[in-house]
């Protein structure tokens, strides 16, 4: 049984910006990390399915388009309705500080603005991931 | 000796000019002559000036109405439109996939009333108006030009430009509906129909831009761009379309990123090789054909959420770069764009820059200044010559089938992830971000956008279509989707039906509902 971290890095809404997710992703597989990345213009429930086939451990989000208030949201709500609150959340994008702040506060573990090095993100999700045997 | 310097697109930088790096030929003709290096008009800003058009659109047509008046007040001189996400997708607010989106990143517009709205107040017959509107494109133009229509104004005195760049919504900005081969037809249909009955619309902005967003260098910028446009242009000759009918009205639209000297000869190189192609392959014989005009935008993944004031000084430079490179439109980012869309105050700041570059600065008063250069000449060569080795290889590939097989897209992200690792390991100081950094945050305005635009979007659908004759627009779409699966020009039918009262999610189903969605190849 393999002990490596799962992560779906996923692109929900109609935003098309997927250079930073495809960075991030490729980034986390680099350092050992099994990454399914699920492509634009999904919906909170597609990525959410995902996770669970995918038995992820973790969902990394990028929002730049400002739905990200909605989006995190129900990905968490989902989450919380397939008793599957264990698959933490985290993201980036354009994320206004203050939408951060509560996000984090409703249970969003982490989120990275622009700037961010990617060896940040990294041990982050090594530190605050965990597998679940 | 000095360490060894590299352009981003890695063309190794000579210390110091010399025989060695002496270009093949200072280039010898004047602006306004082939190929156009020095650029396409003989007067270029000295006869006038490029036209300052600042990218804008949020919330209701009525807030955006508002902005556009006040960057006009403050002294634009053409107007460029940003839809958000649903209206770029083909989506109505109502949509369930519209939820959070609406009136995010542009303006909503569900039906020709919101373009009334978003346009009041403005002389179509005067001012310019650019779209970034791409697979829609057809549909807002026709809503475009029944507002000129319903204000009694002849639409063949409007003018702009519409984005309709399907090629590069595929593999580098993601705001596709249909598949490529329905997509093309969309395009080379708006061509057809354009050069008859809107014959000063630009029919399309061929963009690098967002292919440099994604994190292209400047070398790939300009192939992939460049194979594009030959994509387009073989698509409508394959309709039958005249070369030197429809291709004067194709324009361009390029990146101005950090690398100040290299920008410029990016723009020259440009247009030397969109000249020889046009001449030499596609045999035009009308000049127009062979001027490659473009607008430019500063390159918007440049700017830093660290320090935002920094981002004004880097956008002088990119401006002033776009100009120096002879662009005939040009957008200033704002400096809180990497933290939000623009506030009034930094969209005035942004315009401002342009008219200090215009009014102050002297730089208008003799074209192509660095035009003999060595170094400046020599890297025109440079590009040129890598870009079309670029080209060659895409070509081997056909540009579809490269689209299909993730190869495009997989060159910027490439790209893209060297970039970001040099500005990880700092060998690419980035100032503010990776370097000079300051701890002490501080607090700025932000503009943000209610989520109740989406109910009252919702509210004003609602009343058009009980208002609206229904039989009539079901029928209008139901010939569209007839004539969708046959040859016909669309431009007509989705014209009747935007006249109607049809909605952008009707029309958009209408053709989806038969040519479906496309599926991108998913590359990381």
């Amino acid at each position: 049984m393999s002990s490596k971290i799962r992560v779906v890095i996923g692109k929900p809404g109609l935003d098309g910006h997927d250079r930073g997710a495809k960075i991030v992703a490729r980034a986390l597989r680099d350092s050992g990390m099994e990454v399914i990345y699920t492509g634009l213009h999904q919906t909170p429930e597609s990525i959410v399915e995902i996770a669970l086939q995918e038995d992820a451990n973790a969902i990394g989000l990028s929002v730049l388009s400002g739905a990200h208030n909605h989006l995190f949201r129900k990905i968490l709500d989902l989450l919380k309705m397939k008793n599957a609150e264990d698959i933490v959340v985290f993201g980036g994008g354009i994320i206004p500080d203050d939408d951060a702040k509560a996000l984090m506060e409703e249970g969003v573990i982490g989120i990275f603005g622009p700037g961010t090095p990617l060896d940040e993100i990294v041990s982050f999700v090594k530190d605050n991931v965990k597998v679940i045997e | 000796m000095t360490d060894e310097k590299k352009t981003l697109s890695n063309i190794k930088i000579p210390e110091k000019s010399d025989s060695k790096m002496s270009p093949s030929v200072l280039e010898q003709s004047d602006a306004g002559e082939f190929p156009f290096t020095r650029g396409v008009y003989p007067t270029m800003y000295r006869g006038k000036k490029w036209t300052m058009r600042q990218y804008s659109g949020f919330s209701t047509a009525e807030e955006t109405n508002k902005r556009f008046h006040l960057l006009l007040k403050r002294g634009q001189t053409g107007l460029s439109t940003a839809f958000d996400l649903p209206t770029q997708m083909g989506l109505d607010s109502d949509d369930p996939l519209s939820e959070g989106e609406v009136g995010k990143v542009g303006v909503a517009i569900d039906t020709v009333e919101d373009m009334k709205q978003l346009f009041e107040g403005i002389d179509l017959s005067k001012i310019s108006t650019s779209m970034t509107i791409n697979a829609p494109a057809i549909i807002l133009l026709a809503m475009y030009a029944v507002v000129a229509e319903e204000s009694g104004i002849d639409p063949k005195l409007i003018s702009g430009t519409i984005q309709n760049d399907i090629l590069k919504e595929y593999v580098a900005r993601g705001t596709y509906i249909f598949p490529p081969k329905p997509s093309m037809r969309l395009i080379t249909d708006i061509f057809e129909y354009c050069s008859e009955n809107y014959p000063k619309f630009n029919t399309i902005s061929i963009s690098g831009y967002h292919i440099r967003e994604a994190g292209s260098t400047a070398v790939q910028e300009l192939a992939f761009t460049l194979a594009n446009a030959r994509e387009y242009v073989r698509a409508a000759i394959t309709k039958g379309l005249d070369i030197d009918k429809f291709a004067p009205r194709l324009s361009f639209f390029f990146n101005a990123h950090n690398d100040f000297l290299k920008e410029i000869a990016k723009f020259r190189a440009a247009r030397r090789m969109w000249a020889k192609m046009m001449r030499d392959e596609f045999h035009a014989k009308n000049e127009k054909t062979m001027r490659l005009r473009f607008h430019t935008q500063t390159g918007g993944s440049t700017l830093t959420a660290q320090q935002p004031e920094n981002n004004i000084v880097r956008v002088t430079l990119q401006a002033l770069a776009a100009v120096m490179g002879g662009t005939q439109s040009l957008h200033t980012n704002s400096m809180d764009e990497a933290l939000a869309l623009p506030t009034d105050k930094a969209a005035t700041i942004a315009l401002r820059t342009q008219q200090i570059i215009a009014e102050e600065s002297g730089v208008t008063n003799f074209i192509d200044p660095f035009g003999g250069s060595y170094y400046i000449e020599w890297l025109t060569d440079q590009l040129e010559e890598k870009a079309s080795d670029l080209i060659r290889q895409v070509e081997e590939i056909g540009v579809l089938e490269a689209i299909n097989q993730g190869f495009i897209q997989r060159e910027i992200q490439e790209s893209a992830f060297q970039y970001q690792l040099s500005i990880d390991r700092k060998d690419r100081k980035i100032v503010g971000m990776n370097s000079y950094i300051q701890e002490n945050k501080e607090e700025y305005d932000l503009l943000t956008v209610d989520e109740s635009v989406r109910e009252d979007q919702i509210l004003k659908l609602q009343q058009i279509k009980r208002k609206r004759d229904s039989d009539a627009v079901a029928k209008a779409l139901k010939e569209l989707e007839t004539a969708s699966t046959g040859e016909t020009n669309l431009f007509p039918l989705v014209l009747e039906a935007v006249r109607l009262r049809a909605t952008i999610g009707e029309i958009s189903g209408s053709l989806r509902k038969v040519w479906g969605k496309y599926q991108a190849p998913i590359t990381i």
